[in-house]
Protein backbone atom coordinates (compact mmCIF):
# COMPACT_ATOMS: atom_id res chain seq x y z
CA UNK A 1 0.00 0.00 0.00
CA UNK A 2 1.16 3.47 -0.84
CA UNK A 3 1.21 5.48 2.36
CA UNK A 4 1.49 9.24 2.57
CA UNK A 5 5.00 8.93 3.98
CA UNK A 6 6.06 6.77 1.07
CA UNK A 7 4.52 9.10 -1.49
CA UNK A 8 6.33 12.01 0.16
CA UNK A 9 9.68 10.35 -0.49
CA UNK A 10 9.17 10.66 -4.26
CA UNK A 11 8.47 13.30 -6.88
CA UNK A 12 6.21 12.19 -9.73
CA UNK A 13 7.18 13.60 -13.13
CA UNK A 14 4.51 13.70 -15.80
CA UNK A 15 4.27 15.11 -19.31
CA UNK A 16 1.21 14.98 -21.52
CA UNK A 17 0.72 14.56 -25.25
CA UNK A 18 -2.70 15.82 -26.21
CA UNK A 19 -4.22 15.22 -29.63
CA UNK A 20 -7.13 17.43 -30.68
CA UNK A 21 -9.15 16.78 -33.84
CA UNK A 22 -9.74 20.07 -35.60
CA UNK A 23 -13.27 21.19 -36.47
CA UNK A 24 -12.64 21.70 -40.18
CA UNK A 25 -15.10 20.74 -42.91
CA UNK A 26 -12.55 18.75 -44.89
CA UNK A 27 -9.57 16.60 -44.01
CA UNK A 28 -5.97 17.68 -43.42
CA UNK A 29 -4.56 16.89 -46.87
CA UNK A 30 -7.64 16.28 -49.04
CA UNK A 31 -11.22 17.38 -49.63
CA UNK A 32 -12.96 14.34 -48.08
CA UNK A 33 -15.51 15.24 -45.47
CA UNK A 34 -14.33 15.49 -41.85
CA UNK A 35 -17.36 14.26 -39.98
CA UNK A 36 -17.68 12.16 -36.85
CA UNK A 37 -20.35 9.45 -36.72
CA UNK A 38 -20.84 8.86 -40.46
CA UNK A 39 -21.48 5.32 -41.69
CA UNK A 40 -18.21 3.36 -41.93
CA UNK A 41 -16.00 4.13 -44.93
CA UNK A 42 -18.21 6.80 -46.44
CA UNK A 43 -15.84 9.78 -45.99
CA UNK A 44 -13.08 8.31 -48.09
CA UNK A 45 -11.23 9.25 -51.25
CA UNK A 46 -8.13 8.22 -53.17
CA UNK A 47 -5.82 10.33 -50.98
CA UNK A 48 -7.33 9.03 -47.73
CA UNK A 49 -6.92 5.47 -48.99
CA UNK A 50 -3.35 6.09 -50.09
CA UNK A 51 -3.87 5.19 -53.73
CA UNK A 52 -0.72 5.51 -55.85
CA UNK A 53 -0.20 8.70 -57.80
CA UNK A 54 -2.28 10.92 -55.54
CA UNK A 55 -0.97 14.14 -54.05
CA UNK A 56 -1.91 15.66 -50.70
CA UNK A 57 -2.70 19.37 -50.36
CA UNK A 58 -2.73 21.18 -47.02
CA UNK A 59 -5.95 22.57 -45.55
CA UNK A 60 -5.30 26.25 -44.80
CA UNK A 61 -7.93 26.30 -42.05
CA UNK A 62 -6.09 23.58 -40.13
CA UNK A 63 -2.93 25.71 -40.12
CA UNK A 64 -4.96 28.69 -38.94
CA UNK A 65 -6.46 26.63 -36.10
CA UNK A 66 -3.00 25.41 -35.10
CA UNK A 67 -1.72 28.99 -35.03
CA UNK A 68 -4.72 30.02 -32.90
CA UNK A 69 -3.89 27.40 -30.30
CA UNK A 70 -0.25 28.48 -30.38
CA UNK A 71 -1.14 32.12 -29.83
CA UNK A 72 -3.52 31.18 -27.00
CA UNK A 73 -0.64 29.36 -25.25
CA UNK A 74 1.93 32.09 -25.86
CA UNK A 75 3.98 29.96 -28.27
CA UNK A 76 6.37 31.20 -30.89
CA UNK A 77 4.88 30.52 -34.34
CA UNK A 78 7.37 28.96 -36.76
CA UNK A 79 7.63 31.12 -39.86
CA UNK A 80 9.11 28.32 -41.98
CA UNK A 81 7.42 24.97 -41.77
CA UNK A 82 7.75 21.78 -43.64
CA UNK A 83 5.92 18.54 -43.13
CA UNK A 84 7.58 15.21 -42.39
CA UNK A 85 6.85 11.58 -43.09
CA UNK A 86 6.62 9.36 -40.06
CA UNK A 87 7.02 5.84 -41.39
CA UNK A 88 5.34 2.81 -39.87
CA UNK A 89 3.10 -0.01 -40.95
CA UNK A 90 -0.32 -0.45 -39.47
CA UNK A 91 -3.53 -1.34 -41.33
CA UNK A 92 -5.30 1.88 -40.32
CA UNK A 93 -2.57 3.91 -42.02
CA UNK A 94 -2.96 3.04 -45.71
CA UNK A 95 -0.05 5.12 -47.05
CA UNK A 96 2.45 3.39 -44.75
CA UNK A 97 3.36 6.77 -43.27
CA UNK A 98 1.69 9.58 -41.40
CA UNK A 99 2.24 13.11 -42.62
CA UNK A 100 3.25 15.00 -39.50
CA UNK A 101 5.75 17.67 -38.53
CA UNK A 102 9.12 16.85 -37.04
CA UNK A 103 11.93 19.41 -37.12
CA UNK A 104 9.72 22.47 -37.61
CA UNK A 105 6.62 22.21 -35.44
CA UNK A 106 4.09 24.97 -36.14
CA UNK A 107 4.33 26.28 -32.57
CA UNK A 108 7.22 26.17 -30.09
CA UNK A 109 7.49 26.82 -26.36
CA UNK A 110 4.61 28.64 -24.65
CA UNK A 111 2.75 27.50 -21.55
CA UNK A 112 -0.65 26.80 -20.04
CA UNK A 113 -1.53 28.15 -16.59
CA UNK A 114 -3.57 26.08 -14.19
CA UNK A 115 -5.11 26.66 -10.78
CA UNK A 116 -5.65 23.85 -8.29
CA UNK A 117 -8.40 23.43 -5.70
CA UNK A 118 -6.13 24.81 -2.96
CA UNK A 119 -5.77 28.02 -4.99
CA UNK A 120 -2.13 27.37 -5.97
CA UNK A 121 -1.18 28.37 -9.50
CA UNK A 122 1.22 26.57 -11.81
CA UNK A 123 2.52 27.27 -15.25
CA UNK A 124 3.07 24.14 -17.36
CA UNK A 125 5.49 24.73 -20.22
CA UNK A 126 4.78 23.42 -23.69
CA UNK A 127 7.48 21.89 -25.85
CA UNK A 128 5.60 22.22 -29.10
CA UNK A 129 2.32 22.06 -30.97
CA UNK A 130 2.42 20.46 -34.39
CA UNK A 131 0.01 19.53 -37.14
CA UNK A 132 -0.62 16.00 -38.34
CA UNK A 133 -3.30 13.66 -39.61
CA UNK A 134 -5.33 11.09 -37.72
CA UNK A 135 -5.25 7.38 -38.62
CA UNK A 136 -8.27 5.24 -39.45
CA UNK A 137 -10.11 3.27 -36.82
CA UNK A 138 -9.33 -0.41 -36.28
CA UNK A 139 -12.03 -2.52 -34.73
CA UNK A 140 -10.94 -5.71 -33.03
CA UNK A 141 -13.89 -7.96 -32.19
CA UNK A 142 -13.40 -11.14 -30.17
CA UNK A 143 -15.59 -13.27 -32.40
CA UNK A 144 -13.99 -12.02 -35.62
CA UNK A 145 -10.93 -13.54 -37.25
CA UNK A 146 -10.25 -10.25 -39.04
CA UNK A 147 -9.64 -6.73 -37.87
CA UNK A 148 -12.18 -4.33 -39.36
CA UNK A 149 -10.96 -0.95 -40.56
CA UNK A 150 -12.93 2.26 -41.02
CA UNK A 151 -11.02 5.01 -42.86
CA UNK A 152 -13.44 7.87 -42.15
CA UNK A 153 -11.07 9.16 -39.49
CA UNK A 154 -7.93 8.69 -41.61
CA UNK A 155 -6.62 12.11 -42.60
CA UNK A 156 -8.68 14.10 -40.09
CA UNK A 157 -6.58 17.12 -39.05
CA UNK A 158 -4.99 16.97 -35.60
CA UNK A 159 -2.88 19.22 -33.47
CA UNK A 160 -0.62 17.49 -31.01
CA UNK A 161 0.18 19.53 -27.91
CA UNK A 162 3.29 18.25 -26.14
CA UNK A 163 4.09 19.50 -22.64
CA UNK A 164 7.40 19.59 -20.86
CA UNK A 165 7.67 17.12 -17.95
CA UNK A 166 6.50 19.88 -15.59
CA UNK A 167 3.51 18.11 -14.05
CA UNK A 168 4.04 16.91 -10.48
CA UNK A 169 0.71 15.32 -9.54
CA UNK A 170 -2.36 13.67 -11.03
CA UNK A 171 -4.39 16.68 -9.90
CA UNK A 172 -2.17 19.00 -11.94
CA UNK A 173 -2.61 16.74 -14.97
CA UNK A 174 -6.38 16.86 -14.47
CA UNK A 175 -6.34 20.66 -14.23
CA UNK A 176 -4.07 20.98 -17.27
CA UNK A 177 -6.18 18.78 -19.49
CA UNK A 178 -9.32 20.61 -18.33
CA UNK A 179 -7.65 23.90 -19.23
CA UNK A 180 -6.53 22.64 -22.65
CA UNK A 181 -10.05 21.39 -23.36
CA UNK A 182 -11.43 24.76 -22.27
CA UNK A 183 -8.99 26.52 -24.61
CA UNK A 184 -9.80 24.47 -27.71
CA UNK A 185 -13.50 24.96 -27.03
CA UNK A 186 -13.15 28.74 -26.52
CA UNK A 187 -11.17 28.89 -29.76
CA UNK A 188 -13.83 26.69 -31.42
CA UNK A 189 -11.10 24.59 -33.05
CA UNK A 190 -12.07 21.25 -31.45
CA UNK A 191 -15.20 20.06 -29.64
CA UNK A 192 -13.07 18.55 -26.85
CA UNK A 193 -15.12 15.37 -26.60
CA UNK A 194 -12.88 12.74 -25.00
CA UNK A 195 -15.54 10.01 -25.09
CA UNK A 196 -15.81 10.34 -28.88
CA UNK A 197 -12.04 10.64 -29.15
CA UNK A 198 -11.92 14.14 -30.60
CA UNK A 199 -9.59 14.99 -27.69
CA UNK A 200 -7.11 12.29 -26.67
CA UNK A 201 -4.32 12.20 -24.16
CA UNK A 202 -1.25 10.05 -23.57
CA UNK A 203 0.77 10.51 -20.40
CA UNK A 204 4.50 10.00 -19.85
CA UNK A 205 4.99 9.12 -16.21
CA UNK A 206 8.05 8.54 -14.03
CA UNK A 207 9.02 8.93 -10.40
CA UNK A 208 12.26 10.05 -8.77
CA UNK A 209 13.40 10.35 -5.16
CA UNK A 210 12.56 13.75 -3.72
CA UNK A 211 15.42 16.18 -4.21
CA UNK A 212 16.86 14.23 -7.14
CA UNK A 213 17.36 15.97 -10.45
CA UNK A 214 17.52 12.80 -12.55
CA UNK A 215 14.21 11.57 -13.90
CA UNK A 216 13.35 7.90 -13.51
CA UNK A 217 12.59 5.64 -16.49
CA UNK A 218 9.37 6.82 -18.05
CA UNK A 219 6.30 4.83 -18.93
CA UNK A 220 3.85 5.97 -21.58
CA UNK A 221 0.19 5.32 -20.76
CA UNK A 222 -2.45 5.34 -23.48
CA UNK A 223 -6.15 4.69 -23.86
CA UNK A 224 -7.70 7.06 -21.34
CA UNK A 225 -11.05 8.30 -22.56
CA UNK A 226 -11.90 10.92 -19.97
CA UNK A 227 -10.04 13.55 -17.99
CA UNK A 228 -10.92 11.67 -14.81
CA UNK A 229 -9.39 8.49 -16.24
CA UNK A 230 -6.18 10.32 -17.08
CA UNK A 231 -6.01 11.30 -13.42
CA UNK A 232 -6.76 7.74 -12.26
CA UNK A 233 -4.20 6.21 -14.61
CA UNK A 234 -1.51 8.61 -13.38
CA UNK A 235 -2.39 7.86 -9.74
CA UNK A 236 -2.18 4.13 -10.39
CA UNK A 237 1.08 4.43 -12.29
CA UNK A 238 2.75 6.61 -9.62
CA UNK A 239 1.84 4.04 -6.98
CA UNK A 240 2.96 1.09 -9.11
CA UNK A 241 6.31 2.70 -9.88
CA UNK A 242 7.01 3.78 -6.28
CA UNK A 243 6.24 0.26 -5.03
CA UNK A 244 8.62 -1.22 -7.62
CA UNK A 245 11.41 1.20 -6.76
CA UNK A 246 10.88 0.50 -3.04
CA UNK A 247 11.36 -3.21 -3.77
CA UNK A 248 14.61 -2.33 -5.53
CA UNK A 249 13.30 -3.19 -8.99
CA UNK A 250 13.89 -1.13 -12.12
CA UNK A 251 11.08 0.50 -14.04
CA UNK A 252 10.85 -0.80 -17.60
CA UNK A 253 10.46 1.97 -20.17
CA UNK A 254 7.42 0.78 -22.06
CA UNK A 255 3.97 1.62 -23.32
CA UNK A 256 1.06 0.65 -21.10
CA UNK A 257 -2.67 0.81 -21.60
CA UNK A 258 -5.22 1.90 -18.99
CA UNK A 259 -8.06 -0.44 -18.09
CA UNK A 260 -10.75 1.94 -16.82
CA UNK A 261 -12.91 -0.80 -15.28
CA UNK A 262 -10.16 -2.35 -13.18
CA UNK A 263 -8.43 1.02 -12.71
CA UNK A 264 -5.01 -0.45 -13.59
CA UNK A 265 -2.47 -0.19 -16.41
CA UNK A 266 -1.23 -3.19 -18.44
CA UNK A 267 1.94 -3.54 -20.42
CA UNK A 268 1.34 -3.55 -24.16
CA UNK A 269 4.86 -4.52 -25.13
CA UNK A 270 4.87 -5.66 -28.72
CA UNK A 271 7.30 -5.72 -31.59
CA UNK A 272 5.97 -2.22 -32.36
CA UNK A 273 8.41 -1.03 -29.71
CA UNK A 274 11.15 -1.69 -32.21
CA UNK A 275 9.71 1.05 -34.39
CA UNK A 276 12.01 3.56 -35.89
CA UNK A 277 9.95 6.17 -37.64
CA UNK A 278 12.71 7.35 -39.99
CA UNK A 279 11.27 10.85 -40.36
CA UNK A 280 12.20 12.74 -43.49
CA UNK A 281 10.84 15.90 -45.15
CA UNK A 282 7.56 15.19 -46.95
CA UNK A 283 8.37 15.68 -50.62
CA UNK A 284 4.72 15.92 -51.72
CA UNK A 285 3.93 19.07 -49.74
CA UNK A 286 5.62 22.38 -50.44
CA UNK A 287 7.04 24.19 -47.39
CA UNK A 288 4.84 26.73 -45.63
CA UNK A 289 5.93 30.29 -45.09
CA UNK A 290 3.75 31.97 -42.53
CA UNK A 291 3.94 35.73 -42.68
CA UNK A 292 3.42 38.39 -40.03
CA UNK A 293 0.31 39.70 -41.73
CA UNK A 294 -1.53 36.40 -41.43
CA UNK A 295 -0.52 35.96 -37.79
CA UNK A 296 -1.71 39.49 -36.98
CA UNK A 297 -4.99 38.85 -38.73
CA UNK A 298 -5.51 35.67 -36.65
CA UNK A 299 -4.53 37.58 -33.50
CA UNK A 300 -7.16 40.21 -34.25
CA UNK A 301 -9.82 37.52 -34.61
CA UNK A 302 -8.98 35.74 -31.35
CA UNK A 303 -11.89 35.49 -28.90
CA UNK A 304 -11.50 36.37 -25.22
CA UNK A 305 -9.78 33.48 -23.48
CA UNK A 306 -10.77 31.91 -20.16
CA UNK A 307 -7.74 33.32 -18.30
CA UNK A 308 -8.41 36.84 -19.54
CA UNK A 309 -12.08 36.60 -18.60
CA UNK A 310 -11.16 35.14 -15.22
CA UNK A 311 -8.91 38.13 -14.53
CA UNK A 312 -11.59 40.56 -15.74
CA UNK A 313 -14.25 38.94 -13.57
CA UNK A 314 -12.11 38.85 -10.43
CA UNK A 315 -10.19 42.12 -10.83
CA UNK A 316 -12.57 44.47 -12.65
CA UNK A 317 -15.85 43.02 -11.45
CA UNK A 318 -14.58 42.11 -7.96
CA UNK A 319 -16.10 38.62 -8.08
CA UNK A 320 -14.90 35.78 -5.83
CA UNK A 321 -12.52 33.25 -7.42
CA UNK A 322 -15.17 30.55 -7.24
CA UNK A 323 -17.70 32.64 -9.17
CA UNK A 324 -15.13 33.53 -11.82
CA UNK A 325 -14.19 29.87 -12.25
CA UNK A 326 -17.76 28.72 -12.74
CA UNK A 327 -18.54 31.64 -15.06
CA UNK A 328 -15.53 31.00 -17.32
CA UNK A 329 -16.07 27.25 -17.47
CA UNK A 330 -17.56 27.51 -20.93
CA UNK A 331 -17.30 30.30 -23.45
CA UNK A 332 -21.07 30.54 -23.91
CA UNK A 333 -21.74 31.01 -20.19
CA UNK A 334 -18.92 33.57 -19.97
CA UNK A 335 -20.24 35.51 -22.96
CA UNK A 336 -23.79 35.52 -21.58
CA UNK A 337 -22.47 36.81 -18.28
CA UNK A 338 -20.30 39.43 -19.98
CA UNK A 339 -23.39 40.60 -21.88
CA UNK A 340 -25.32 40.94 -18.61
CA UNK A 341 -22.53 43.04 -17.17
CA UNK A 342 -22.91 45.53 -20.01
CA UNK A 343 -26.37 46.34 -18.65
CA UNK A 344 -25.84 46.22 -14.92
CA UNK A 345 -23.10 47.25 -12.56
CA UNK A 346 -24.36 44.83 -9.92
CA UNK A 347 -21.89 42.14 -11.07
CA UNK A 348 -22.33 39.95 -8.02
CA UNK A 349 -26.10 39.88 -8.59
CA UNK A 350 -25.54 38.96 -12.23
CA UNK A 351 -23.18 36.19 -11.11
CA UNK A 352 -25.73 34.92 -8.57
CA UNK A 353 -28.41 34.79 -11.26
CA UNK A 354 -26.09 32.94 -13.62
CA UNK A 355 -24.90 30.39 -11.06
CA UNK A 356 -28.28 30.07 -9.32
CA UNK A 357 -31.61 30.23 -11.17
CA UNK A 358 -30.24 30.14 -14.74
CA UNK A 359 -27.86 27.21 -14.19
CA UNK A 360 -30.45 25.22 -12.23
CA UNK A 361 -32.98 25.76 -15.00
CA UNK A 362 -30.48 24.61 -17.65
CA UNK A 363 -29.36 21.62 -15.59
CA UNK A 364 -32.89 20.52 -14.84
CA UNK A 365 -33.85 20.45 -18.51
CA UNK A 366 -30.30 19.53 -19.65
CA UNK A 367 -30.30 22.56 -21.90
CA UNK A 368 -27.36 24.50 -23.27
CA UNK A 369 -27.13 28.23 -22.55
CA UNK A 370 -27.68 28.92 -26.25
CA UNK A 371 -31.17 27.40 -25.89
CA UNK A 372 -31.99 29.58 -22.87
CA UNK A 373 -35.06 31.65 -23.82
CA UNK A 374 -34.22 34.83 -21.90
CA UNK A 375 -31.78 37.43 -23.14
CA UNK A 376 -29.07 38.75 -20.78
CA UNK A 377 -30.90 42.10 -20.91
CA UNK A 378 -34.10 40.57 -19.53
CA UNK A 379 -32.21 39.23 -16.53
CA UNK A 380 -30.51 42.57 -15.88
CA UNK A 381 -33.95 44.21 -15.91
CA UNK A 382 -35.02 41.80 -13.19
CA UNK A 383 -31.85 42.67 -11.25
CA UNK A 384 -32.74 46.37 -11.56
CA UNK A 385 -36.25 45.73 -10.15
CA UNK A 386 -34.70 43.98 -7.14
CA UNK A 387 -32.08 46.71 -6.68
CA UNK A 388 -34.82 49.34 -6.66
CA UNK A 389 -36.34 47.50 -3.73
CA UNK A 390 -39.49 46.58 -5.62
CA UNK A 391 -39.07 42.83 -5.28
CA UNK A 392 -37.05 40.38 -3.21
CA UNK A 393 -34.54 38.05 -4.88
CA UNK A 394 -36.50 35.01 -3.75
CA UNK A 395 -39.80 36.29 -5.19
CA UNK A 396 -37.99 37.13 -8.43
CA UNK A 397 -36.25 33.76 -8.64
CA UNK A 398 -39.19 31.63 -7.61
CA UNK A 399 -42.17 33.45 -9.11
CA UNK A 400 -41.16 35.98 -11.73
CA UNK A 401 -38.34 33.96 -13.35
CA UNK A 402 -40.43 30.89 -14.32
CA UNK A 403 -43.22 33.09 -15.66
CA UNK A 404 -40.73 35.18 -17.61
CA UNK A 405 -39.36 32.03 -19.23
CA UNK A 406 -42.88 31.28 -20.45
CA UNK A 407 -43.28 34.88 -21.66
CA UNK A 408 -39.79 35.84 -22.81
CA UNK A 409 -41.11 38.76 -24.86
CA UNK A 410 -42.70 40.53 -21.90
CA UNK A 411 -41.13 43.37 -19.97
CA UNK A 412 -40.19 41.96 -16.54
CA UNK A 413 -41.70 44.95 -14.73
CA UNK A 414 -45.04 44.55 -16.55
CA UNK A 415 -45.14 40.86 -15.84
CA UNK A 416 -44.30 41.49 -12.17
CA UNK A 417 -47.21 43.95 -11.96
CA UNK A 418 -49.52 41.47 -13.63
CA UNK A 419 -48.50 38.80 -11.16
CA UNK A 420 -48.90 41.25 -8.32
CA UNK A 421 -45.31 40.65 -7.17
CA UNK A 422 -44.12 44.22 -6.74
CA UNK A 423 -43.36 45.30 -3.23
CA UNK A 424 -44.70 48.52 -1.90
CA UNK A 425 -41.86 50.79 -0.98
CA UNK A 426 -44.17 53.73 -1.41
CA UNK A 427 -44.22 55.32 2.02
CA UNK A 428 -47.77 56.57 1.50
CA UNK A 429 -48.91 52.96 1.36
CA UNK A 430 -46.75 51.56 4.15
CA UNK A 431 -47.17 54.32 6.73
CA UNK A 432 -50.90 53.75 7.42
CA UNK A 433 -50.21 50.03 7.88
CA UNK A 434 -47.46 50.76 10.40
CA UNK A 435 -49.68 53.12 12.32
CA UNK A 436 -52.46 50.53 12.37
CA UNK A 437 -50.09 47.90 13.80
CA UNK A 438 -48.63 50.19 16.46
CA UNK A 439 -52.13 51.13 17.61
CA UNK A 440 -53.06 47.47 17.79
CA UNK A 441 -50.18 46.59 20.19
CA UNK A 442 -49.72 49.46 22.67
CA UNK A 443 -48.16 47.13 25.33
CA UNK A 444 -45.55 45.83 22.88
CA UNK A 445 -44.72 49.37 21.83
CA UNK A 446 -44.10 50.26 25.48
CA UNK A 447 -41.92 47.15 25.92
CA UNK A 448 -39.93 48.07 22.82
CA UNK A 449 -39.40 51.55 24.13
CA UNK A 450 -38.16 50.15 27.42
CA UNK A 451 -35.48 48.18 25.60
CA UNK A 452 -36.88 44.97 24.03
CA UNK A 453 -35.59 45.93 20.60
CA UNK A 454 -36.14 42.47 19.15
CA UNK A 455 -39.89 43.13 19.16
CA UNK A 456 -39.22 44.87 15.83
CA UNK A 457 -39.63 41.44 14.27
CA UNK A 458 -43.19 41.16 15.54
CA UNK A 459 -44.14 44.58 14.13
CA UNK A 460 -42.46 43.76 10.81
CA UNK A 461 -44.37 40.51 10.57
CA UNK A 462 -47.66 42.22 11.21
CA UNK A 463 -47.03 44.95 8.63
CA UNK A 464 -46.00 42.36 6.04
CA UNK A 465 -49.15 40.39 6.79
CA UNK A 466 -51.34 43.44 6.31
CA UNK A 467 -49.58 44.30 3.04
CA UNK A 468 -49.94 40.67 1.93
CA UNK A 469 -46.20 40.43 1.56
CA UNK A 470 -45.87 43.37 -0.77
CA UNK A 471 -44.28 45.86 1.59
CA UNK A 472 -40.60 46.34 0.85
CA UNK A 473 -38.87 44.96 3.96
CA UNK A 474 -36.02 47.49 3.88
CA UNK A 475 -38.29 50.53 3.63
CA UNK A 476 -40.70 49.09 6.21
CA UNK A 477 -38.04 48.35 8.79
CA UNK A 478 -36.52 51.80 8.39
CA UNK A 479 -39.87 53.51 8.78
CA UNK A 480 -40.87 51.32 11.73
CA UNK A 481 -37.70 52.25 13.63
CA UNK A 482 -38.27 55.91 12.94
CA UNK A 483 -41.82 55.68 14.28
CA UNK A 484 -40.90 53.68 17.38
CA UNK A 485 -37.92 55.80 18.29
CA UNK A 486 -39.57 59.13 17.59
CA UNK B 1 29.94 1.29 -45.01
CA UNK B 2 29.31 -2.36 -44.29
CA UNK B 3 25.75 -3.27 -43.30
CA UNK B 4 25.80 -5.94 -40.61
CA UNK B 5 23.35 -8.80 -40.19
CA UNK B 6 21.48 -7.13 -37.29
CA UNK B 7 20.92 -4.01 -39.34
CA UNK B 8 19.62 -6.13 -42.20
CA UNK B 9 17.18 -7.88 -39.88
CA UNK B 10 16.04 -4.56 -38.47
CA UNK B 11 15.46 -3.05 -41.90
CA UNK B 12 13.60 -6.16 -42.98
CA UNK B 13 11.38 -5.98 -39.91
CA UNK B 14 10.64 -2.28 -40.41
CA UNK B 15 9.71 -2.96 -44.04
CA UNK B 16 7.76 -6.08 -43.03
CA UNK B 17 9.73 -8.17 -45.51
CA UNK B 18 10.75 -11.77 -44.89
CA UNK B 19 14.30 -12.29 -46.05
CA UNK B 20 15.28 -15.77 -47.09
CA UNK B 21 18.41 -16.64 -45.01
CA UNK B 22 20.09 -17.93 -48.17
CA UNK B 23 19.81 -14.45 -49.66
CA UNK B 24 20.97 -12.50 -46.65
CA UNK B 25 24.59 -12.31 -47.79
CA UNK B 26 23.55 -10.90 -51.16
CA UNK B 27 21.36 -8.27 -49.50
CA UNK B 28 24.15 -7.27 -47.17
CA UNK B 29 26.48 -6.77 -50.10
CA UNK B 30 23.91 -4.86 -52.11
CA UNK B 31 22.98 -2.50 -49.31
CA UNK B 32 26.61 -1.91 -48.41
CA UNK B 33 27.41 -1.01 -52.00
CA UNK B 34 24.55 1.47 -52.11
CA UNK B 35 25.74 3.11 -48.91
CA UNK B 36 29.31 3.27 -50.19
CA UNK B 37 28.11 4.98 -53.34
CA UNK B 38 26.00 7.52 -51.47
CA UNK B 39 28.86 8.13 -49.06
CA UNK B 40 30.70 9.85 -51.88
CA UNK B 41 28.51 12.85 -51.03
CA UNK B 42 30.42 13.17 -47.77
CA UNK B 43 33.35 14.48 -49.81
CA UNK B 44 31.44 17.69 -50.46
CA UNK B 45 31.90 20.46 -47.89
CA UNK B 46 28.33 21.35 -46.79
CA UNK B 47 29.24 23.63 -43.91
CA UNK B 48 26.80 26.51 -43.80
CA UNK B 49 24.55 25.02 -46.49
CA UNK B 50 20.88 24.72 -45.54
CA UNK B 51 19.50 21.23 -46.17
CA UNK B 52 17.52 21.05 -49.39
CA UNK B 53 14.15 19.63 -48.40
CA UNK B 54 12.25 20.17 -51.64
CA UNK B 55 13.12 20.15 -55.31
CA UNK B 56 11.03 23.18 -56.32
CA UNK B 57 10.86 26.70 -54.97
CA UNK B 58 7.09 26.49 -54.48
CA UNK B 59 5.69 27.42 -51.08
CA UNK B 60 2.24 27.64 -49.50
CA UNK B 61 0.49 25.29 -51.89
CA UNK B 62 -2.54 25.12 -49.64
CA UNK B 63 -6.25 24.95 -50.35
CA UNK B 64 -9.33 26.41 -48.71
CA UNK B 65 -11.32 24.21 -46.32
CA UNK B 66 -13.87 22.86 -48.76
CA UNK B 67 -15.23 19.37 -49.25
CA UNK B 68 -15.51 17.98 -52.74
CA UNK B 69 -16.99 14.87 -54.21
CA UNK B 70 -14.99 11.85 -53.18
CA UNK B 71 -15.19 8.11 -53.60
CA UNK B 72 -18.47 6.37 -52.94
CA UNK B 73 -18.49 3.72 -50.26
CA UNK B 74 -18.76 0.96 -52.88
CA UNK B 75 -15.99 2.32 -55.10
CA UNK B 76 -13.71 2.88 -52.13
CA UNK B 77 -14.08 -0.71 -51.01
CA UNK B 78 -14.01 -2.17 -54.53
CA UNK B 79 -10.27 -2.84 -54.67
CA UNK B 80 -9.93 -4.20 -51.14
CA UNK B 81 -8.61 -7.78 -51.11
CA UNK B 82 -11.04 -8.53 -48.31
CA UNK B 83 -14.10 -6.58 -47.19
CA UNK B 84 -17.69 -6.80 -46.03
CA UNK B 85 -20.55 -4.41 -46.69
CA UNK B 86 -19.14 -1.84 -44.24
CA UNK B 87 -15.46 -2.41 -43.56
CA UNK B 88 -12.08 -3.21 -45.00
CA UNK B 89 -10.98 -6.51 -43.49
CA UNK B 90 -7.37 -7.20 -42.62
CA UNK B 91 -5.58 -10.04 -40.81
CA UNK B 92 -6.14 -9.65 -37.09
CA UNK B 93 -3.77 -7.21 -35.40
CA UNK B 94 -3.63 -6.22 -31.80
Amino acid sequence: MLTKELLNKYTPVVGLEVHAQLLTNSKMYCTDQNQYGSLPNTNIGVITLGHPGTLPMVNRKAIEYGIKMGLACGCAISRHNYFARKNYFYPDLPKGYQISQDKTPLCMDGSVDIMLKDGSQHSIRLTRIHLEEDAGKSIHLDHEKDTLVDFNRAGVPLIEVVTEPDIRSSEQAYALLTEIRKLVRYLAICDGNMEEGSLRCDANISVMPKGSDTFGNKVEVKNMNSIRNVQRAIEFEIERQIMLVEKGETIVSETRTFDAIAGVTHSMRTKEDLNDYRYFPEPDIAPLHINEEWINQIKAEMPSLPQQLFRQFTQEFGLPTYDAQVLTDTKEIALYFEEMCKNTSNYKAASNWMMGPIKSYLNELTLHIKDFPLSPKQITKVIAIIDEGKMSFSAAAQKLFPELINNPQMQPIELAKQLNLLQESDLGMILPLIEEVLEQYPDKVAEYKSGRKNLIGLFMGEVMKKSRGKADPKATSKLLKEKLEA
Amino acid sequence: MKVDRDTLHKIAHLARIKVNPAQEEAYINNLSEILDWVEKLNEVDTDGVEPLTHMTMETNMWREDETKEHLSHEKGLALAPKKDSDYFRVPKVK
